[in-house]
């Protein structure tokens, strides 16, 4: 049933945001730390473990699957829900600059951290419809 | 005259049903305009520009903190858009992800997280001197919003800034995510942006979750939960450094 796929979807979820709270309280932050991050372990770990026991018939995946699929629908939605005005008209130019440098900075070193550990292949081209 | 605001009534009433429509609406013309350039701009990346310009008019409009959503009749828009199912999505695209490429990644990823909140509130700290804010505190929360727009306002709250400086953190931190969510397919090619190892490497340098995650949708879908991983990991971090160690180093200097 798809509601079993969305059932463990949610159960990771709630594991993950609760680590990443404790984590938050132990490390005096206040705030969750790292808790979608652990939920996508969770999905991984658990998925996986059930996908070779064929425990996960198609309609559980598929559950799972739709929420993947409507990924990029609700970034789009989270964009329309930005405040754009304000962080172009607010802190004038400092603000401008500062944006724009300390995106650019970081992105360049990307390439020289990836030289670090093993090696990754790239994704092989997609074939979009 | 009756009708409109029967229209309106309806797509006030049913807001998270209604933005399915409107987000369906934007993608599909999206889609559209990516075909019309032979698929060199992906669809995707068209609709999160639409999605910005949309936040923009929203926001002049209404002069809201939310974009379009503080328009009544895109008010849906805030609940689909809204960090529990944008965190509910994110965590549904690791169903599929590789354990073996999340492995090859664990020290770099580490470090990048490490570099990118410490590089960033450097940055940050610097053009806050630079802009005559030459005070630990006002550096430091400023610097702080050069990580993501809430470790500024949460570092700021710690140290105790004013609140116009807190203001300007935030506003670095959201043009920062836009900034990424803009760069990243543009620069994808040149910096090696095409594997998991590089995607959760970049998710570690730049962190905040909305521009990660719409970067790399908009580049290509499969790096999403890579990147994503490690940003996640990324504002909890700058919340224990910023107000911490880094604002101790300023103090010493400053």
């Amino acid at each position: 049933m798809v509601i079993y796929g969305l059932a463990l979807l949610s159960g990771c979820f709630f594991g993950g945001m609760l680590l990443g709270d404790i984590l938050g309280m132990v490390t005096g932050v206040g705030s969750n730390v790292g808790g979608v991050g652990f939920a996508m372990l969770a999905l991984i770990l658990i998925s996986s473990k059930l996908l070779k026991e064929n425990k996960l018939s198609t309609k559980a995946q598929d559950g799972i699957l739709f929420w993947s699929a409507m990924y990029i629908p609700i970034v789009v939605a989270m964009t329309a829900c930005q405040d754009v005005a304000a962080a172009i008209m607010g802190g004038g130019v400092l603000t401008i600059i500062c944006g724009i440098v300390c995106t650019i900075v970081p992105l360049l070193l990307i390439p020289v951290i990836s030289k670090l550990g093993a090696p990754s292949e790239p994704l092989p081209p997609l074939n979009k419809d | 005259m009756e009708l409109l605001e029967m229209i309106t009534n309806i797509m006030t009433k049913n807001g998270l049903v209604m933005s399915f429509l409107v987000v369906g609406g934007v993608m599909a013309l999206a889609n559209l305009l990516g075909k019309a350039t032979k698929g060199r701009i992906a669809g995707s990346a068209i609709a999160i520009v639409f999605g910005l310009i949309l936040a923009l008019i929203g926001g002049l409009v209404t002069g809201g903190e939310k974009g379009l959503s503080d328009v009544a009749m895109f008010s849906g828009l805030a609940v689909m858009g809204g960090g529990m199912l944008r965190d509910f999505s994110i965590v549904s695209t690791a169903f599929g992800a590789s354990l073996e490429e999340i492995k090859k990644a664990g020290l770099p990823g580490v470090l990048a997280l490490l570099i990118g909140v410490v590089l960033a509130f450097i940055i940050g700290a610097i053009f806050a001197f630079a802009f005559g804010y030459t005070s630990a505190a006002d550096m430091a929360t400023i610097g702080a919003g050069a990580v993501t727009f809430i470790v500024g306002p949460v570092t700021g709250a710690a140290v105790g800034a004013s609140s116009e400086v807190v203001a300007i953190s935030i506003a670095i931190g959201v043009l920062k995510s836009i900034v990424v969510m803009i760069a990243t397919p543009m620069l994808a090619k040149p910096l090696g942006l095409n594997n998991p190892k590089s995607a959760m490497i970049f998710g570690g340098l730049m962190g905040t979750t909305s521009g990660v995650a719409a970067g790399l949708a908009a580049t290509d879908e499969r790096l999403v939960p890579y990147g994503a991983m490690t940003a996640t990991f990324y504002t909890g971090t700058g919340c224990l450094l910023c107000p911490s160690i880094l604002y101790l180093v300023l103090t010493m200097f400053f």
